[in-house]
């Protein structure tokens, strides 16, 4: 993937590994290069390793092995204050004694700027989040989204090589957090600045990102940009943890060039795209997302046709949500494009399904389902 | 211009006004609080407050004066003290009356005693008269008193009873201050100083309480930020050991100093033993002010690592952290962010060090000597040995006043609200 831009890597991270107590390892010989104006996130659940990933890159925690690169030199043994690296954090951070104006003069203070200077600064970063008015309060007397605004603003006044977010909209409502997701691309456009952004929330990461590196259990599951990931995960993590995901477990049957023919639980035969599959005999998971299915095709059309029997229907405006049964598995969900022909659908009718061999990608089977 | 909508008188559904239904529920529920919190409330009331009003009016109180003679009260309202002429006749048969009664009651020399307070000499005036009134039983009193003890012909005595006649008095406030007033002219001024010892006690009881608490404050700083720093499953082991002390017998941990402090103690023999003193240069740390110091700063340390410790606690990690990320040095992350930030820690833990610590008097009085006593230990004698409870009263209203007004300053200067007290 990006090895062929190692040259261009801005920040990289070289074998890195990271233990707290010597016995698990949090992060997992991680190799991860960001390019110098990349807004790249760490995308994946709880516990996955991604807060410690970036407080190793800001030098809070020491990598265990490996080496960490920022613009050309190993930063492995430089301290966290000279860095140079901006740090948004998810409670904001903002220091509750100082007003917003101190609060943003501080980075500049301790680097010995000119007064004058850092006034202008402060200036302009605050009307740069659009809070030119509100230099005189204290972080208490801003709202959620405001505070965050100004966490922002700090993080970027004394223009860092980098900034590192972790999770900086988990405290907002959902409203906010969305719009929020669009300031902070526009800012990053602006600036031309590189973000390691880390998040748990799947559409947060492909809404903002040049491209995401989802993570599980210390281990990067794949490093791509959101629309590949999205339609092409090269895993089943990933096919589930993005979007919504239909999955079909089964046996491969036969493999040719291009497709390969998996045996699901009751013994129908379907056509699918062999990605990440061992073989012949092997146990895989074929992974289908719910837009791409269509029912009642034309037969002949696709190369998968099966029948299914339709549990439950849930309107939804510009889409019919229908869950059905389809080879044995009753959780299979059709989204269903809204169009006046599709009045006659109701619970316990039984329809055909089909869809392109194409957009069902044969994945490893995971252990856990 | 706001315009305020009409007020229309609202019912609920059965024709009741809405406001009188509300008032009967809220009544309902005021009621329910009420109860559950008189048995505080009452004894708080008989515990706290009658305490101290009752405190407040011994200290002004003098009306034993005019209960114990309450004619000769009656008769000198009419004679002019600065008239360097004696009472007359009529003043003198009230007294020699009011001693006869107050012999008979046993009481003669409790108005002696108080009359003392003021002026020495009294207590035995007042004994003598009693046993000499019982032979005067016709005029002219005058010349038999004075007969039986000259005082009785000293303008000065008459001035001091004149004086304390009225049934209130600012005379133990005075004494408070070291002040004396001349019962000639009326003046006040303070007494010599080889006679002055309220104002030296007070002032050394804020001094050293104010060192103390500076020592709680130094020692408990480090203490408490790096209790706040280890897991909490650590930092619950630890506490108790800052408990520790709580459980132990106050007696006991300041006899345990006098172990350890005293010339021939642990100390002293350790210091010996390495070389850094000799036999005759052992060092008196204890039955001093500097006994009362260290005793106290180890027995007031908790009320300073307990507010400290919630207040740190609450800090998030990410402060220290953003400040390094934006790259401020970690000491002065430390200086400019953290520690600001533990203010009120530090101020709710200074005045509650500093409030006991003035109110002190069990470690003062065993390890304190006769430097390092408090003016509690002046509260304390006056309470249970002199019996003069009016002045005890006085200086403990003093103290009181003084605390308040600490608070007060505190309000004005931090906020009480942004007092943690743990
Ligand atoms: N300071 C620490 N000490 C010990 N274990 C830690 C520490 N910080 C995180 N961990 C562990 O490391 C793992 C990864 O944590 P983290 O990097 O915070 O994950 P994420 O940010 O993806 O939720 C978790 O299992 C967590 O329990
Ligand atoms: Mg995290």
């Amino acid at each position: 993937m990006a090895n062929n831009h190692k040259s261009e890597a801005y920040v990289s991270f070289q074998n890195v590994q990271k233990t707290y107590d010597g016995e698990i390892l949090v992060v997992k010989d991680l190799n991860l290069d960001a390019e110098r104006g990349e807004f790249l996130t760490m995308l994946g659940p709880s516990g996955s390793g991604k807060t410690t990933v970036l407080l190793m890159l800001a030098g809070f925690e020491t990598a265990t092995h490996g080496e960490i690169i920022l613009d050309g030199t190993s930063i492995n043994n430089v301290p966290p204050h000279k860095r140079h690296i901006g740090m948004v954090f998810q409670n904001y951070a903002l220091f509750p004694h100082l007003t917003v104006n101190e609060n943003l003069a501080f980075p500049l203070q301790v680097r010995k700027i000119p007064k004058s200077e850092i006034e202008e600064r402060v200036a302009n970063a605050l009307d740069m989040v659009q809070l030119g008015e509100f230099g005189s309060r204290r972080p208490m007397q801003l709202s959620g989204g405001q505070q965050q605004r100004i966490a922002v603003a700090r993080a970027l006044v004394f223009e860092p090589k980098i900034v590192l977010m972790d999770e900086p909209l988990g405290a907002l409502d959902k409203q906010l957090r969305e719009q929020m997701q669009y300031e902070i691309k526009e800012l990053h456009e602006k600036l031309e600045v590189t973000i390691v952004y880390v998040t748990h929330d799947q559409s947060e990461a492909l809404t903002m990102s040049n491209r995401i590196a989802v993570f599980d259990d210390g281990v990067i599951q794949q490093l791509a940009a959101p629309n590949v990931l999205y339609e092409e995960p090269e895993n089943a993590f990933v096919a589930q943890f993005i979007g919504e995901n239909n999955t079909l477990s089964g046996q491969v049957s036969s493999i040719d060039k291009d497709t390969c023919t998996v045996k699901v639980g009751d013994g129908e035969s379907l056509q699918a795209l062999p990605i990440k599959i061992d073989g012949v005999g092997s146990n895989t998971m074929i992974s289908l997302r719910p837009e791409r299915v269509v029912v009642n095709p034309e037969s002949g059309t696709y190369p998968n046709e099966v029948s299914a029997e339709i549990k439950e229907l849930i309107y939804l405006g510009d889409h019919i949500r229908s869950r059905m049964n389809v080879c044995g598995h009753d959780d299979f969900i059709v989204k269903i494009p809204n169009s006046a022909n599709h009045a006659q659908l109701k619970p316990g009718n039984s329809v055909k399904v089909g869809w392109m061999a194409e957009d069902a990608r044969a994945l490893d089977a995971l252990e856990t389902t | 211009m706001i315009k305020t909508p009409e007020k229309i008188e609202l019912f609920t559904a059965d024709g009741v006004p809405l406001k009188l239904s509300l008032a009967r529920v809220q009544r309902r529920s005021k009621m329910v609080a009420f109860l559950m919190v008189s048995p505080l409330l009452l004894f708080m009331v008989f515990a706290f407050l009658v305490p101290i009003a009752d405190m407040l009016l011994l200290s002004v109180d003098n009306s034993i004066v005019e209960r114990i003679l309450p004619k000769t009260v009656k008769s000198i309202k009419y004679w002019d003290p600065h008239d360097d002429k004696l009472p007359d006749e009529a003043v003198f048969a009230a007294m020699v009356e009011d001693i006869k009664k107050a012999k008979k009651a046993r009481e003669h020399t409790k108005i002696g005693t108080r009359l003392n307070y003021e002026s020495s000499g009294f207590a035995s005036l007042f004994r003598k008269a009693g046993r000499k009134v019982k032979k005067i039983n016709e005029p002219p009193y005058k010349k038999a008193l004075i007969k039986s003890d000259k005082r009785w012909g000293d303008i000065q005595t008459w001035r001091v009873i004149k004086q304390f006649s009225s049934g209130y008095t600012g005379g133990y406030y005075l004494a408070a201050f070291d002040l004396k007033r001349d019962f000639a002219d009326g003046s006040v001024s303070s007494l010599p100083e080889e006679d002055s010892i309220y104002l030296k006690l007070f002032l050394r009881t804020i001094l050293l309480s104010t060192t103390i608490t500076f020592l709680t404050l130094i020692i408990g700083f480090p203490l408490s930020y790096m209790l706040a720093k280890v897991p909490t499953r650590i930092s619950n082991i630890l506490i108790i050991f800052v408990l520790l002390p709580f459980w132990t017998s106050l007696l006991v941990r300041t006899t345990s100093w006098i172990a350890l402090l005293q010339q021939e103690g642990v100390i002293n023999d350790f210091l010996i033993l390495v070389g850094i003193i000799n036999e005759d240069g052992r060092l008196a740390m204890i039955h001093n002010a500097t006994g009362t110091v260290v005793a106290m700063t180890h027995i007031l340390l908790p009320f300073m690592i307990l507010p400290l410790f919630s207040v740190m606690k609450t800090i998030p990690k990410s402060y220290v952290r953003a400040a390094i990320s934006l790259g401020a040095h970690p000491w002065i992350a430390f200086w400019k962010i953290y520690f600001p930030n533990t203010a009120p820690g530090i101020g709710a833990g200074s005045i509650l060090v500093f409030i006991l610590a003035i109110g002190y008097y069990i470690t003062p009085a065993l390890v304190g000597g006769s430097s390092g006593t408090f003016i509690s230990n002046r509260i304390a004698y006056h309470m249970s040995s002199s019996l003069n409870w009016g002045l005890g009263s006085a200086i403990g209203v003093i103290l009181l006043l003084f605390v308040v007004l600490l608070f007060l300053l505190y309000d004005k200067i931090v906020g009480i609200n942004n007092m943690k007290l743990g």
